[in-house]
């Protein structure tokens, strides 16, 4: 018996030493999370650095699979043809000849021999479509589809965050009692119950121009192919459309975060003469900070990836078209799947993860400093 | 005790043993048939197998069919696949073959006698002298029109594509929309793509740009173009096309509102009856009067996976499928044409106008199967972008031909 016990004895000065139990407890999320997280990332860097077509595969041993007898298996890995940087000089091959149509674009429009910048039409403002008032128009160039989808990925990252304020400003004015308000909360809150799938094709029908709830619109302002039928607008229409589930989201987290707003700190404040934009300012919004954190770190991930791809597939399917409303999440889904690019497909989510690691890193950041202060 | 005891044992043994030599296993079937006329027509073919069948167990999995595009790769390269699946004839199907994902079903036709009975399909499932796939139907491409809207505007069916482009005017001068078209899908417009290329230039021409042996900036491409141009000058197509898909491109037809459809032959199913009868058929006109006229006749196929797990099974379906019967039963109902000799003439009037059009012209399968599918999807795409800017033709052209460089080149 005394054999028996002495080494259960040691493991156990073992566990005490370096602490072992937690991370036995983390152990199985640990498994999952390289399973599931780290190694697909590790595969879509190595395969985008190689051709593959999807369907291709042989033995991992290097045999092919039709030397194979009969009953004969073996571990099917990927055949594919390594390319080096070829699929990364692809994507940007064609950057600086774009960059270089925009910038002579601009310098026309800032052009001082123009005389001044022309008709300010709505339509051909954000149609970038500009008529200058001596009767010339300056035509956005005709850009290569990569850059088309990084420009409209900047889009949905600078428009589609604005749900954030406006859900703020909503949540404020709905703070308050009565059952008008109650009605307002939930009718603002649906949409984000609704799944984005259903909101696409509901804004569809909105942006239709023959017969579509905006079509009196369009014809005042003669915009005959709509919105999203406009190669200039779409990626807008889109953003638009994925407002109306954000702001809801965003507006239910403010709300929450109200709640919980000091109301002594704000007597005091009043107390002490602050009132208006400065009370809010100064009181109210440093206390609604985690929630703008939740919000700003869920919209950000919706740009760059979920609800720009949803939205984007389901209404427009990256059109109308070559890439007129592609982001880079779409972009990489067609290239992939419906190509058969595989290669080339990983490294567009190469660059996209790289994008997203900028936030990603921010983030995290942002998050330990807030834990530091906490302690 | 003992005793009984193994008599027990082996009795159960022989019981589910037996079991196993009578229930022939699974069929698992995954279709692409997601419309409810070509549904319903694979259910009854199914239900009837099945019955003829008892003993196997059928599975039959319907995928929306612009789903099933890429849910294909996906069972294609598992470990176990379906056991039927469903695609297309000609160059769509030949990477999948090439890559050893079908199974050759050559005994399948040897033995049903298929090779002289569906001769006609044969070719375009046929690699280096192996069958891979059962043609179950083909149809006819053309323009559907509404003769009572051309009656009403006095405009007769165009002999010319000049008088097409007449038309087209007449039509707008009289606030109807000339042809519809839904292009959010992009394929509508290929079609329109494939027939000026043939009229322009020929179908030999054709299949040589398909397989990538033509440069898009060739002068014949370029002179379909100018042609496309001035149908799109002439305002034949429908406002704001590209926020449509094909069928939501059926709604000015059946609303009165627009006159004429170029599309395959499966629209007329899917139009309400009353449309139907106000409906009439006719080939797409000729450009250049000496070049025969090509068709655009697209054929749909059942395949067995390399990877199916009921080959033999699978086998028997194909089997059952491809007799005279089945298939003038299955075409009655999807409304398109049988692949068989032996089946009964189309009583339909457009299935009839289809196969008389077919028997005296040589055809293509569709762009978007004839040629690779990552130059089909880029060059799509851009025809919708020169649907839109007719203007920067020429710049579209040089990018389809760097594509077409990048992707056919070898």
């Amino acid at each position: 018996m005394g054999l028996l016990l002495k080494p259960h004895f040691s493991i156990k000065i073992m566990f005490k030493k370096f602490n072992l139990t937690p991370w036995l407890f983390l152990a199985p999320a640990f498994v999952y999370f390289f399973i599931m997280v780290v190694y697909p990332i590790g595969g879509s860097f190595w395969i985008s650095f190689h051709h593959w077509d999807g369907t291709k595969f042989q033995c991992s041993d290097g045999r092919s699979l039709k030397s194979l007898d009969d009953n004969e298996i073996c571990r099917r890995v990927p055949k594919m043809e390594f390319a080096g940087l070829e699929n990364y000089k692809r994507f940007f091959k064609k950057s600086p000849r774009d960059i270089d149509k925009i910038l002579d674009y601009w310098g026309k429009v800032f052009d001082p021999r123009n005389k001044g910048i022309g008709v300010p039409i709505i339509d051909q403002a954000i149609g970038l479509t500009i008529t200058m008032s001596d009767g010339e128009t300056i035509k956005w160039p005709r850009l290569s589809v990569e850059t088309k989808v990084m420009l409209n990925t900047l889009k949905w990252l600078i428009f589609f965050p604005l749900a954030i304020p406006i859900g703020l400003a909503l949540a404020v004015f709905l703070n308050q009692i009565g059952w008008f308000v109650k009605l307002s909360k939930s009718l603002l809150f649906f949409p984000f119950v609704i799944s984005s799938a259903v909101i696409g094709f509901v804004f569809q029908f909105f942006y239709d121009p023959n017969g579509g709830l905006l079509s009196p619109l369009y014809e005042l302002l003669g915009w005959k192919d709509g919105i999203i039928g406009d190669k200039d607008k779409a990626t807008y229409g889109i953003i638009l459309a994925a407002w109306y589930r954000q702001i809801g989201y965003c507006l239910i987290i403010y709300l929450a975060g109200l709640t919980s707003v000091n109301s002594e700190q704000i007597e005091a404040a009043r107390m002490d003469g602050a009132f208006g934009w400065k009370l809010f300012r100064y009181i109210v919004l440093p206390q609604l900070w985690p929630a703008t954190f939740i919000a700003v770190v869920v919209t950000i991930i919706g740009a760059l990836r979920t609800d720009s791809f949803d939205m984007t597939q389901i209404m427009t399917e990256g059109g109308p078209g070559r890439g007129a409303s592609d982001v880079m999440s779409r972009y990489m889904y067609q290239k992939t799947l419906f190509d058969q690019d595989y290669g080339y497909g990983s490294t567009i989510s190469v660059l996209l993860f790289m994008f997203m690691l900028i936030f990603i890193i921010t983030f995290i950041i942002r998050m330990y400093y807030q834990d530091e202060n906490l302690r | 005790m003992k005793f009984f005891k193994i008599i027990a044992l082996s009795g159960a043994i022989a019981c589910l043993m037996a079991q196993s030599a009578f229930s022939a296993g699974k069929l698992v079937i995954s279709a692409n048939t997601s419309d409810a006329a070509p549904r319903a027509a694979f259910e009854a073919i199914v239900d009837k197998f099945r019955a003829a069948n008892p003993s196997i167990d059928v599975e039959f999995n319907v995928t929306e069919h612009e789903a099933y595009k890429t849910a294909i790769r996906t069972f294609l390269s598992a470990d176990k696949g379906p056991d039927v699946g469903y695609w297309f004839a000609g160059n769509r199907m030949a990477g999948f073959v090439a890559d050893g994902l079908f199974e050759d079903v050559s005994d399948v036709w040897s033995s049903n006698g298929l090779d002289k009975s569906m001769a006609s399909t044969m070719p375009s499932i046929t690699f280096e002298g192996k069958q891979y796939g059962l043609p179950y139907s083909y149809y006819q491409w053309g323009v559907y029109y509404r003769k009572d809207i051309y009656d009403s505007n006095g405009i007769s069916v165009p002999k010319t594509y000049d008088e097409l482009l007449a038309n087209c005017k007449k039509f707008r001068a009289n606030g109807i929309t000339p042809v519809t078209i839904g292009t959010k899908y992009l394929w509508t417009a290929a079609g329109w793509f494939d027939y000026l290329n043939m009229r322009t230039n020929g179908l030999d021409y054709h299949i040589n740009l398909m397989l990538g042996k033509t440069s898009y900036t060739d002068e014949g491409v370029v002179n379909t173009f100018k042609n496309w141009k001035k149908a799109i000058d002439a305002g034949c197509f429908l406002d704001g096309h590209q926020n449509y898909s094909w069928q939501e491109g059926q709604a000015p037809l059946i609303k009165g509102e627009a006159a004429s459809y170029l599309m395959g032959n499966f629209l007329v199913g899917n139009l309400p009856e009353e449309t139907q009868n106000q409906l009439d058929f006719h080939q797409f006109p000729p450009i250049d009067p000496s070049l025969e006229l090509g068709e655009d006749a697209p054929t749909d196929l059942i395949f067995i996976p390399s990877n199916a797990q009921n080959k033999e099974n699978a086998k028997l379906f194909l089997a059952f499928v491809s007799s005279a019967e089945n298939l003038t039963a299955l075409n009655k109902a999807l409304g398109q044409l049988s692949p068989h000799s032996g089946s009964a003439a189309p009583s339909d009037r457009f299935q009839k106008a289809g196969a008389e059009m077919l028997s005296r012209s040589k055809t293509a399968q569709f762009y978007d199967r004839d040629t690779s599918p990552e130059m089909a999807s880029v060059g799509m795409q851009l025809m919708i972008d020169f649907m839109l800017e007719p203007d920067s033709m020429m710049d579209i052209l040089e990018e389809m031909e760097e594509e077409r460089k990048r992707i056919l080149a070898n």
